[in-house]
């Protein structure tokens, strides 16, 4: 008989104890290898917790989610959620390993997604700034040893060092890109950045745990609404469903188009192929239809009329807050018709 | 979901009371077992498939429709489609399919009831050991998540944490927000399920339906495989088979061949009931 009960954790057991009497933790075993279903393991806390697979843990923040892979040689970090949940963000990582933070990846420059990076870098431990005179009885906890090192694309640390106000220098991407894709080796695996243009913004990463076989997606992908697309910062329809095939291309499924590969999206819940199949189709049938009724020779407040969205309002779409329907469709239409007003 | 009509609920009420009539002081019964379907109902639903457009009988909204008519055949043809097993809402009514228990080996409790289906080897854990579901950013999964409940000897199944499917096959979509709720209702070697659908994206009304089993003690399940092929040929990456709602070529094509009017074709709960063609004939 299969048991039905499994649990997985990277924790030794002086951090389990330490965590135990920390923070209360929403864990989920999400390993489809274990069980077909995920189950709660204790009271839900601020920040939530789902063991993906392997090395990679997706924490769910209050409007998005950080992708962390854990081993032998430290802590990844894949987005830092905002400024405010820093010391939540925190608790949670040093939660799932007592190991230092040795890397951390913005895929992009919104500040739900970059505002805690400086207390998370801080917090870590790059080595990089270790020089070879180094004092062979310098504790490995001691402060000189460096920040985590933040990785982006040329195009977010442009974003970002443009803020207003600006953020503190720290929190800035320190090791940039600007081409197709950038490689580390972390913990056992290949994990791949990979650029992304004018999708979600003009400085997406897309990120892939080879050996893991997880790919975390930032905001080109959410399960919440509509996509935002950054117009203001090079984002585009176009791109953000390029992106999507992207995902869709590296993505395999298990059986049954069910598991293999998991999404950590920008916001929302963990995901297989499917759901970015899904999401994917959605997208490129509103772009269409918008550009049908552009081809029919609509003005943007007849085709925002005539509700392009329709049948999937219901589930993604919104009235009100910062990034409503209206102004989703605005954006597609805006740039199908670029050029030829 | 909003609250429906008075005349609905009423409805729904005695629906349900047919379904689930008697039994309730009796206890549990064993559901394990090779079932097969009584295919003696829904045949062109569960055969060769429903027409385009016809989306009589379901209780569902203007979004569904709306997407239902951008729905192109072809869709399937997706390599990412090909294989995709059916959602619960399928496998429920229209797949063979083995269940068995899963017992403690010390208390010698059900801990959980599995089920293989035959069309896409779907399987199912629905948990009798009372656990919680699983918060909202869990991964969902074709076959949802299930627990499981006596009520008598009839076994009640929630579903959640469901994937995107579809009410037909056709088409008409059923969101991932939706909840399933499924008896087993055994009488000796007969088993009728009955499938109760709550979606608040895409119906006005829950969507009931029934289906009847056999117990067969000479049948396994075969195996079933799947390979993507080519099949969208000449078609970029990414491509997306769909037609524009508004000017679908087959939307009519069912109501005309059948004589049915289009707008009770195209559904809703308005045109589900009898009193709908009573109207509709004077």
């Amino acid at each position: 008989m299969t048991s039905i009960r499994c649990a997985h954790s990277h924790r030794s057991k002086r951090t389990e104890n330490r965590s135990k009497a920390a923070i209360g933790l929403v864990l989920l075993v999400a390993s489809v290898s274990c069980s077909a279903q995920p189950q709660v393991a204790a009271p839900a806390g601020d920040i939530g917790v789902l063991h993906v697979r392997g090395n990679v843990y997706m924490l769910v923040g209050a409007n998005s989610n950080t992708t962390v892979q854990v081993g032998e040689q430290g802590i990844l970090v894949v987005d830092t959620m905002t400024e405010s949940e820093g010391d939540r963000l925190l608790a949670a990582i040093q939660a799932l390993s007592d190991q230092p933070i040795r890397h951390v990846i913005n895929t992009h420059a919104h500040s739900d997604h970059i505002g805690s990076n400086l207390a998370v870098s801080l917090a870590g431990d790059g080595l990089f700034n270790r020089n070879a005179s180094i004092n062979v009885n310098t504790p490995p906890s001691d402060p000189v040893s460096g920040n985590a090192p933040i990785y982006a694309h040329e195009n977010a640390l442009n974003a970002i060092s443009a803020m207003e106000p600006s953020p503190p220098f720290d929190a800035w991407p320190s090791s940039t890109y600007f081409t197709e894709s950038k490689d580390l080796y972390f913990n056992g695996e290949a994990v791949r950045l990979f650029h992304q243009p004018n999708a979600h913004t003009d400085g997406d990463s897309i990120v892939q745990f080879r050996g893991s076989d997880v790919i975390s997606a930032g905001d080109i992908f959410v399960t919440t609404g509509y996509p935002f697309i950054d117009v203001d910062n090079g984002g585009s329809i176009e791109g953000i469903i390029a992106g999507l095939n992207r995902v869709i291309d590296i993505a395999v499924p298990e059986a049954l188009q069910e598991g293999g590969t998991l999404i950590v999206p920008g916001r929302g819940r963990l995901c297989d192929e499917s759901e970015v199949v899904e999401y994917r189709d959605m997208l490129t049938i509103i772009r269409n239809i918008v550009q049908e009724r552009i081809d029919e020779g609509m003005t943007l407040a007849e085709v925002q009329a005539a509700r392009p969205t329709f049948g999937f309002d219901t589930r993604y779409g919104s009235e009100s807050g910062s990034w409503t329907t209206e102004q989703f469709v605005a954006a597609i239409y805006d740039e199908l018709t670029r050029g030829k007003h | 979901m909003g609250s429906l009509p008075q005349r609905s609920v009423r409805r729904i009420g005695l629906c349900l009371a047919a379904i689930l009539a008697g039994g309730a002081a009796r206890s549990e019964i064993d559901l394990s077992g090779n079932w097969f379907v009584a295919y003696h109902e829904d045949w062109i639903e569960v055969g060769t498939g429903p027409d385009i457009a016809d989306f009589t009988g379901l209780p569902i909204n203007d979004a569904a429709r709306e997407r239902a008519l951008s729905w192109n055949p072809s869709l399937i043809n997706q390599p990412e489609r090909q294989c995709a097993q059916l959602p619960l809402d399928y496998t429920v009514f229209w797949t063979n399919f083995r269940i068995w228990k899963e017992i403690d080996p010390f208390t010698q409790r059900i801990l959980a009831y599995r089920s293989h289906r035959q069309w896409g080897e779907e399987k199912q854990t629905v948990y009798m050991d009372g656990r919680p579901h699983p918060p909202v950013y869990a991964p969902h999964a074709y076959q949802g998540f299930s627990t499981g409940e006596w009520d008598g000897d009839k076994l009640k199944i929630t579903t959640t944490h469901l994937k995107e499917g579809y009410s037909r096959r056709n088409g008409v979509p059923r969101s991932d927000r939706a909840t399933i709720i499924v008896y087993y209702i055994r009488h000796d070697d007969h088993l009728t399920v009955a499938r109760i659908v709550q979606d608040p994206d895409y119906l006005t009304e829950p969507l009931i339906h029934t289906t009847n089993y056999t117990q067969e003690l000479q049948k396994e399940i075969p195996p079933w495989k799947c390979e993507i092929v080519t099949e969208l040929v000449g078609q970029p990456e990414g491509f997306v088979p769909h037609y524009y709602p508004w000017k679908n070529p087959y939307a009519d094509e069912f109501s005309e061949k059948y004589g049915i009017p289009r707008e009770a074709a195209l559904g809703g709960a308005e045109t589900m009931y009898p009193d709908y063609i009573e109207n509709d004939r004077e």
